[in-house]
């Protein structure tokens, strides 16, 4: 799909008083380098109050613009409600019904409805493209706030739908959307004894999804690429020898990365996409290793004599989050990206694992289990203080950061009955520890990785 | 009649008694033989690859049979209990896997003659989310290539 521009409308202009107008709604929810700091609500009191928008019906051209500007509303109005930051205003409580992208609102019949902000817009198809354009205003000092205009082949409309929902999500908060991502996964079925194991990929609200493997042979632990291109995971193809291997998102081929003796896993790419981290054992110790993804070069970055894996590079690469046993116990460590300057930082009772650094580098998520109470999303700063836990169950793991670096996507499974399977799924958590929602999955689901927002 | 009845009811049970029937005829050399007549699996404490006496009591045995049938080469699969997270679990299989071959190779056995594979906690031996479960998936096991 080809988003051929994202053209700003030259009506559209950003005032800086806005932002102090919608704080008082939403913007003191995040934790925020900002002048808008978390710390201000207690968060522990309750939960947040969404924020009341409306969106009118878009006009349209025809009857096929017609169902595509319901579904657009549709996936906009989902988007922003699952935030959990945002309530649209049923339209039966609209007094004033206003269509088009060019149509000025009264804005004192949306402050009558408390409308936080009010978005209109137009569909329009001629031979098979989109034209879709829409406005964002501010019903309070009744000025337009955001918008967009977007020209793309029709079944891109779906991306439109969720980078609407992005432009609406950054005026209203000052932080960048999440919405027009991809999760790639492992969709789980079949009895407890005989899993089946298949590389899954769709849409972060569900949508277009796909499977990319047929479950023939185990897979393991997909993670994207910077550019959603590709993504790379453990397969046991080859059953004697389990591998990191990478599939191309556009042509489904695989091919198989770095030589090593043995098993090589947790892979993860770094910032740039040009490079790999990952871990691979021989004799039985398992080490970190950086690999050149253009010329195959490989690098060792750990020396450990028992455990060194699930490395997780810091957004900038300058450092390398890990998972050792190093110091006796299951810990997580940090490195300069040469393997320099090893630092433990979890220190508090219990088992601390998988490392995933957020693309925004002020926070590191983790799993952590206490034996005998279960198993606990985690979030700590690169530093190990401020460790606090986000969600929990009786096994939940895997956490994968959203776009934007505010949301967690993990898995959970339940205590089985029998021998029964844990029926895991996928569940969204903000950081806050707030709006925990499921995700829904055709099948169970494990190994969930976050793309970054598309291009 | 009676007689001829107890003598069949005699024979069905003394043969059920019998170990390595389950499995049918047991070659020597085979799987079935590994796990009937000598013990295939050594198990594991809680985020532990070292082995206990029962293991390298087991793992001895191991080296008696595999000097005696030269021919049989072996993988010895790691494995978890399901109380961790999947990619620490895949290097601690491979630990587990990998102290079991260290044994065998120590008592004299070619290295070449031994693979190692971890599975973590995937492909479970035992189901179950119990001690038990727990317990029994803490192994490595030596199988017949």
């Amino acid at each position: 799909m080809n988003i051929i521009g994202l053209i700003k409308s030259h009506n559209f202009f950003w005032d800086q008083q806005m932002i102090k107008v919608f704080s008082k709604f939403i913007v003191l929810i995040f934790v925020s380098a900002s002048a808008f700091a978390l710390t201000h609500i207690d968060i522990t009191r309750g939960n947040i109050e969404p924020v009341p928008i409306a969106i009118t019906d878009f006009h349209e051209s025809s009857n096929q613009a017609k169902k595509l500007s319901e579904n657009i509303i549709k996936v906009v109005t989902q988007d922003l409600q699952n935030s959990g930051l945002f309530r649209i205003i049923n339209k039966k409580a609209y007094i004033e019904n206003i269509i088009g992208a060019d149509s000025v609102p009264k804005f004192s019949a949306w402050r009558q409805i408390n409308a936080a902000s009010l978005i209109n817009g137009s569909v329009d198809i001629s031979y098979g493209k989109l034209k879709v354009s829409f406005r964002m205003w501010d019903p309070f000092s009744e000025k337009q706030v955001g918008g967009a205009v977007f020209e793309v082949k029709t079944d891109a409309w779906r991306r439109v739908a969720h980078k609407i929902s992005d432009e609406i999500y950054k005026r209203l908060t000052g932080e960048d959307g999440y919405f027009d991502s991809k999760v790639v996964y492992v969709a789980v079925s079949g009895p407890a004894n005989k899993r089946i194991k298949r590389l899954a990929v769709m849409d972060q609200d569900g949508a277009n999804h796909h499977y990319l493997s047929d479950g023939k042979h185990l897979v393991l632990t997909p993670r994207f690429s910077p550019d959603a291109r590709h993504f790379m995971y453990l397969s046991y193809e080859d059953p004697r020898k389990p591998r990191v291997r990478v599939m191309d998102l556009d042509t489904h081929r695989t091919h198989s990365i770095g030589s090593f003796p043995g098993m090589s896993f947790a892979p993860r790419y770094t910032s740039d996409g040009r490079n790999a981290l990952l871990s691979a054992a021989v004799n039985g110790i398992s080490n970190i290793y950086f690999l050149d993804l253009q010329t195959l070069k490989q690098t060792q970055l750990t020396s450990c004599n028992s455990i060194c894996t699930s490395p997780s590079p810091s957004p900038d690469n300058s450092k390398i989050a890990f998972n050792s046993d190093m110091g006796g116990g299951r810990h997580i460590y940090v490195m300069n990206a040469d393997g320099s300057g090893i630092k433990r930082i979890s220190f508090g009772t219990g088992h601390y694992t998988s490392p995933v650094w957020s693309l925004r580098g002020d926070l590191i998520a983790f799993t952590k289990s206490i034996p005998g109470r279960g198993f606990y999303i985690g979030l700590m700063k690169p530093d190990g203080s401020g460790e606090r836990i986000i969600a929990r169950g009786w096994i939940v793991e895997g956490p994968t950061w959203s776009p934007n670096g505010r949301v967690i996507m993990f898995e959970k499974g339940e205590k089985p009955r029998g021998k029964d399977s844990s029926h895991t799924k996928l569940y969204a958590i903000d950081i806050t520890g707030y709006n925990e929602r499921k995700i829904d999955t055709p099948l169970e689901a494990t190994d969930a990785s976050w793309s970054p927002l598309l291009n | 009649m009676l007689k001829k009845l107890m003598c069949v009811v005699l024979i069905m049970l003394s043969a059920a008694a019998c170990s390595g029937t389950r499995h049918g005829k047991v070659e020597p050399g085979t799987q079935s033989d590994l796990e009937a007549n000598v013990g295939d699996y050594v198990l594991f404490s809680f985020d532990s690859s070292s082995l206990d006496s029962e293991a390298n009591e087991t793992l001895s045995k191991q080296v008696d049979w595999l000097k005696k049938y030269s021919f049989v080469n072996v993988i010895i699969e790691g494995r978890c209990d399901e109380r961790g997270t999947r990619e620490y679990n895949l290097a601690l299989g491979e630990r587990r896997a990998n102290s079991a071959k260290q044994f065998l190779i120590s008592s004299g056995i070619n290295a070449s003659r031994i693979k190692t594979i971890s599975y973590g906690k995937e492909r479970p031996i035992v189901m179950g989310s119990d001690e038990y479960a727990w317990k029994e998936n803490r192994r490595s096991s030596t199988v017949v290539d």
